[in-house]
């Protein structure tokens, strides 16, 4: 909003009037053409009024441009009234002598018809206001007035006609708004007569959520975008949100951002994130999410990196006094202007307000790190489309400018990595947060689902929230399971239990086996006792044997020398 | 608004009889130049006014190419616009004023 460039694009000789509203010059490349009308058409509060009002208004503040606007609705009181909220002081514009404005009401109930009359009283007080100002742009904010009041069509119409040509003669860039018609574009046909630029807003609801768009539906001689645009009314007026992404071209950083665990550092290779790049954590409610965001904020500030937090969800209070509870004591650099908060309820805004609003913050502060927490909130069921329409728009404003984002989702449930898909093409770093229940109790775990451009962790690690801040364990993988929380405490124990019970078991055996061991020997040395006492008898026996054969035999010989016999 | 047409150019002040009444009818004729169809308008108008409003009414003709800041006081947009001032509410016919029963109608001096 800053600046607000003119770029006067000569196409082939179709002149641009910059309007000064952010996107839409880009998108009709320069502007509307000058010195002709615009056709601006829409439903009733679609911003054609406000489109018309900051036309003229940011052509005299802007550019220098005198202007006139006339009203067929509003009271000039009430526009004036309308636009001063957003910093436009039209009085003082008046006062200037760079405005001048009229009301031109018809009743259609005070007015009577008898025979041909021409339009020439609006001519000549438009002529009266041109000249007074010596105007460069006029407004005609809603011409559908006039075909309210006057009775005769045929008259109007070819009135219209000639007051577009008027218009045209007397060199003004000129918008004309009108109503939209059912099934087309205008409810009187009036694209037929202003036919060089046609731009229509939109203004829908869905799911009770108001989006704004808005079209170039026609611009002669000129290129222009014809997708539909984003557009949005916020405290700065009106601005249009174009796709800048078609190209794919970011400048890439190499450079790495640490997460602030360093646990979670070294499952994305050792560095954390990459700077500039687009972090996605999804999880069911409770799983850490804000935490982990808490923890990359305070991380980026560490490093001298501004960082915004777009909280959806809990006030900057809140958040902080639960983040101190975890050990991150953010607080202290907000002072600093490292760190600011911007909580807002989604249900008070339209999406695209969302995004206007990121947009200047992200101007007013620029910050290099984005935290949106958690991004479900911008939408329910059956808006899908618009959330991610407007997720892949933030994530490509963030990265065409080298910010590095940093989204939270909640999942339903806790397997549901599908839910995230449609925007995880736009991800490059996706952490998945989810339970794990066991032993009556819930813990946490981290995985990385994917990381570009580096070598990470597939290892699913417990995560744990302590008051000393976040940290993450490896998670029990022992007796072929893998188990966190108590559940793994109990485990280790169990196994701590088991191996003294191994070893009182084994020393119990030594024991016993000692014991048999000393029976065998004792019964060994017994045995050997009795061998050789076996052996001593053994031999006994054998010494009285001879003896007693020694004795025959001496007794025989005596006997036989007792008996002398030969 | 209503004291910015005296000052204009009158061109018929017309008040024959009873000019006691005169203030009765206060009307005025918007026209831009001295068109033929402008000129229509002031013939019915004088012609319309002497029949049904002898004596009780004044008319002064705004000509907006001369005076075209009196275009915003009564909210003029089409030429040629008759606005009946008075008798209040205001009343406006536009046209040439060829039709009689329609000038009739959106002066009240006949019921709708």
């Amino acid at each position: 909003m800053t600046k607000v460039q003119s770029p006067r694009v000569k196409l082939r000789g179709i002149r641009k009037c910059p309007t000064g509203i952010r996107g839409l010059d880009e998108i009709t490349e320069g502007g509307l053409p000058r010195g002709r009308a615009t056709l601006v058409c829409g439903g009733p509060g679609c911003g054609k009024t406000l489109l018309a009002t900051e036309f003229i208004a940011r052509g005299i503040l802007d550019f220098g441009e005198p202007g006139v606007f006339v009203s067929f609705e509003e009271p000039i009181g009430d526009l004036t009234a309308n636009v001063a909220s957003l910093g436009i002081d039209l009085s003082d514009l008046r006062k200037r002598g760079l405005l001048a404005m009229d009301e031109v009401r018809v009743e259609r109930s005070e007015i009577e018809e008898s025979g041909e009359y021409d339009l020439d009283g609006l001519f000549i007080r438009l002529g009266g206001l041109i000249d007074e100002v010596k105007a460069k742009r006029v407004a005609l904010d809603t011409i559908d007035g006039l075909f309210d009041g006057l009775p005769n069509e045929a008259i109007l119409r070819a009135e219209l006609r000639r007051l577009f040509r008027w218009l045209k003669a007397k060199g003004v860039t000129s918008i004309v708004t009108a109503e939209q018609g059912d099934g087309a574009l205008t409810r009187h046909g009036l694209e037929e007569y202003v036919s060089d630029c046609v731009i229509r807003l939109d203004h829908r609801v869905k799911s009770q959520i108001a989006t704004r768009r808005l079209r170039v539906v026609k611009y002669r001689g000129s290129q222009h975008r014809t997708n539909e645009y984003p557009t949005m009314i916020n405290s700065k007026g009106l601005s249009v949100l174009p796709i800048t992404s078609l190209g794919l071209s970011y400048p890439v950083s190499k450079a790495r951002i640490s997460t602030g665990i360093r646990k979670l550092d070294s499952m994305l290779g050792g560095k954390g994130y990459y700077l500039g790049s687009s972090i996605l954590v999804s999880g069911s409610a409770g799983t850490g999410k804000t935490s982990l965001a808490a923890a990359f904020a305070d991380s980026a500030c560490r490093a001298g990196r501004k960082c915004l937090y777009v909280s959806f969800e809990e006030s900057p209070e809140q958040l902080l006094r639960n983040m101190a509870s975890i050990g991150f004591d953010l607080k202290h650099w907000i002072p600093r202007a490292l760190l600011q908060f911007r909580s807002q309820r989604v249900t008070l805004y339209g999406l695209e307000n969302h995004l206007a609003n990121l947009h200047q913050w992200v101007e007013e502060f620029s910050p290099s790190t984005v935290i949106m927490d958690p991004i479900t909130s911008l939408g329910g069921e059956g808006l899908i489309d618009e959330v991610e329409a407007m997720l892949t728009r933030t994530i490509d404003y963030l990265k065409g400018r080298g910010i590095t984002a940093f989204f939270t989702t909640l999942s339903k449930s806790a397997q549901a990595e599908g839910s995230e898909v449609s925007i995880s093409s736009l991800i490059d770093t996706w952490l998945h947060l989810r339970t794990f229940e066991s032993g009556g109790e819930r813990s946490r775990g981290l995985v990385v689902i994917k990381s570009r451009g580096m070598a990470h962790s597939n290892q699913v690690r417990e995560f744990l929230l302590t008051d000393k801040g976040v940290t993450l364990r490896d998670p029990y993988v022992g007796s072929g399971q893998v188990l966190m929380g108590s559940s793994r405490e109990v485990q280790e124990a169990r196994d701590r239990d088991g191996a003294a019970e191994a070893k009182q078991g084994f020393e119990k055996n030594q024991g016993e086996m000692e014991g048999a061991r000393q029976r065998l020997e004792a019964e060994i040395a017994a045995m050997r006792l009795r061998l050789k006492n076996l052996g001593g008898e053994m031999k006994a026996a054998d010494d009285r044997e001879r003896l007693r054969a020694t004795r025959l035999s001496q007794e025989r010989r005596q006997l036989r020398i007792s008996r002398k016999a030969d | 608004m209503a004291s910015a047409g005296t000052k204009g150019k009158s061109k018929k002040a017309a008040k024959p009889r009873g000019a006691s009444k005169k203030s009765a009818w206060d009307l005025r004729l918007y026209i831009a130049g001295r068109t033929p169809r402008a000129e229509r308008a002031l013939k019915n108008l004088e012609r319309i006014c002497a029949e049904h409003l002898a004596g009780q009414y004044r008319v002064v003709v705004i000509d907006l190419l001369k005076i075209p800041q009196l275009a915003k006081g009564d909210q003029i947009v089409a030429v040629p616009t008759l606005v009946r001032n008075l008798p209040t509410p205001m009343r406006r016919i536009i046209g040439d004023l060829s039709n009689t029963e329609r000038v009739l109608i959106g002066l009240d001096i006949r019921a709708r």
